[in-house]
């Protein structure tokens, strides 16, 4: 089984956001960039089909050579190559048709990405991707087995979960759940002085359009101040008279 | 050239976030000077969606649609999309709707917003506010394709009723092979209120010390008619279901009401919570974050103050229903 594991370079959950340039550009200043969470519970799931059912595991990123250490640790962890599509992400139309490009030319059997990247939140790249190449998707999945050309996947629905079964080639927007956050690996030395050595190959884009635009960002209105009370009646009070929500 | 939203229904029932797509879309239809049309998937009586600005329904019966079938329903929609020569179709951000909107872009060739927050500042260039960086901001996109899909955020818009009634139509689809993907069960806990269509949510988080604890917080939930959840740490100790996690990486909450018992507001948490309207914090750390992040707040201990308030709760319901 071939897989990849799409890998979006994000900054870190605890990360301040500010913009640049009147609001047009997300300020890179003094932030820290990871693997994007929901990309990295794909990632660990992946290294288990590679040792348990002898899978191989390439990493890909669209973007620029900034996005490259993010790969590097993709590779520590233990993914066999990775793949670098030499251009800004520019939105998530843009993104799957460049992947695209990537799973074709692979033979990929299975894709996997995280549900959403946590800094745009389009949520749309997976399921693009597998209208693209013409592969099933299950989005927001939560439980992956392979067995031949055969899957089962639980997917969290609103309340709930819903299983089913489906072929390869396949797409999966996953999240947490695929494994669980102590099965997340941290790179070992070894894996890290290993992962200096494995094929990192940059392609060229096919130089796909992208379909929205992000013409400026702002910040939501700052906050008053919490009102303190002492007592519940108080609060029960505020509640239904001044806030209305009770 | 009517705009057309996607009213997703339970057991032939819109629910709340189909009427509020209906009441969206009838506002962006007229900024654009056209007609609201809603396409329903197996739906029930369209009388509620009249009353909420839609003028006609598209209704598709087809067994193959029994079973929920993203990629199917995606062909369903285009398919009507494209009898009414749609250049703006609305979806909700149900788990359904967000698995539908990318299948259905790449179906009509659509630029896609996601977790939109309100009516388009202008609608040529068509540009909408979204929320971006889970939530600590908001991004101004502009969708530059011809046809133009936008999914609305929960509680973003709200209600508008109007006094109209909407004609329903059959309509017809052929889907092909819709065997890619096959539901074998659903596994959903039918006496307990979903995160998502919550209107209360009650969380709780480490501050509680055990799974043992968690009594009076469904009793709380309970009163409220409101859904549980919790932080992050609380689902990774496994005293909760992941279900319930809220946060960054877990489940966004866009609710009325969000009341957290016992969680110190960790930038990730607070980021997935932002949408929602009213936040109550009760934590006996005063230098706990939430409370910049709160309306009102309580410092006290939550296994004093929470019985006190389910008590007084209680009351309160039954005074005032």
């Amino acid at each position: 089984m071939k897989i990849l594991v799409c890998i979006s370079h994000v900054p870190d959950t605890t990360s301040k956001i500010n913009f640049t340039d009147g609001d047009t550009q997300f300020d890179t200043n003094g932030v820290q960039f990871v693997i994007n969470p929901n990309d990295e519970f794909g990632l660990t799931r992946a290294m288990w089909f590679k040792e348990k059912q002898g899978a191989s595991v390439d990493v890909v990123n669209v973007g620029g050579p900034e996005t490259e250490p993010t790969l590097r640790k993709a590779l520590a962890i233990g993914a066999d190559s990775a793949i670098r599509v030499n251009t800004p992400a520019t939105d998530g139309y843009q993104v799957a048709k460049e992947l695209a490009k990537v799973v074709q030319d692979g033979g990929y059997d299975l894709v996997i990405a995280g549900r959403e990247s946590i800094d745009y939140n389009g949520g749309m790249v997976p399921g693009m991707l597998a209208g693209l190449t013409g592969a099933n998707f299950v989005n927001t999945c939560i439980s992956l087995e392979v067995d031949g050309n055969t899957a089962t996947t639980i997917r969290e629905i609103d309340g709930g979960k819903e299983i089913a079964t489906t072929s390869l080639p396949l797409v999966i927007g996953g999240q947490k759940g695929l494994v669980e956050e102590s099965d997340l690996r941290i790179p070992n030395m070894r894996g890290i002085m290993m992962a200096r050595k494995k094929p990192l190959n940059v392609v060229e884009p096919t130089g796909a359009a992208a379909e929205t635009k992000a013409i400026s960002f702002e910040k939501p209105a700052p906050k008053g101040a919490v009102k303190l009370v002492d007592n519940v009646d108080e609060l029960i009070d505020l509640l239904h008279n001044e806030a209305k929500a009770i | 050239m009517s705009v057309l939203v996607y009213t997703e229904s339970e057991n032939g029932t819109y629910k709340k976030t189909a009427l509020e797509v209906a009441s969206y879309a009838k506002g962006i239809a007229d900024m654009m000077g056209t007609t609201a049309t809603a396409v329903a998937i197996n739906g029930g009586d369209t009388i509620s969606l009249g009353a909420h600005g839609i003028d006609k329904v598209l209704n598709i019966t087809n067994d193959a649609l029994g079973d929920f079938n993203a990629s199917a329903f995606a062909k369903a929609i285009a398919q009507a999309a494209k009898a009414e020569g749609a250049k703006v179709i609305v979806l909700s951000q149900s788990a359904n709707a967000k698995y539908i909107a990318p299948l259905l872009a790449i179906e009509l060739e659509a630029g896609y917003a996601s977790n939109v927050v309100g009516l388009p500042e202008s609608t040529s260039p068509f540009v909408v506010k979204r929320t971006a960086f889970t939530n600590k901001a908001f991004s101004n996109t502009e969708i530059t394709t011809d046809v133009k899909i936008v999914g609305l955020g929960k509680n973003a818009f709200g209600l508008n009723e109007t006094s109209g009634a909407a004609a329903t139509e059959d309509f017809a689809v052929d889907l092909g092979d819709t065997s890619g993907v096959k539901v074998q069960s659903i596994d959903k806990a039918t006496d307990k209120v979903a995160i998502a269509d919550a209107e209360i949510v009650v969380s709780a988080g480490r501050g509680l010390k055990g799974p043992e604890n968690w009594e009076m917080i469904e009793e709380m939930a309970d009163i409220l008619g409101a859904a549980t959840a919790c932080s992050k740490p609380v689902s990774d100790l496994g005293w909760r279901p992941h279900g319930e996690h809220v946060g960054q990486t877990g489940k966004p909450v866009a609710a009325n009401l969000y009341i957290a018992i016992g969680i110190s507001g960790a930038i990730q948490h607070l980021a997935g919570i932002n949408s929602s309207k009213t936040k109550v914090v009760i934590n006996n750390d005063p230098e706990a974050p939430f409370f910049k992040a709160a309306d009102y707040g309580i410092v006290g201990d939550a296994f004093e103050i929470v019985p006190k308030l389910n008590e007084k709760l209680k009351a309160f319901k039954a005074a005032n229903s």
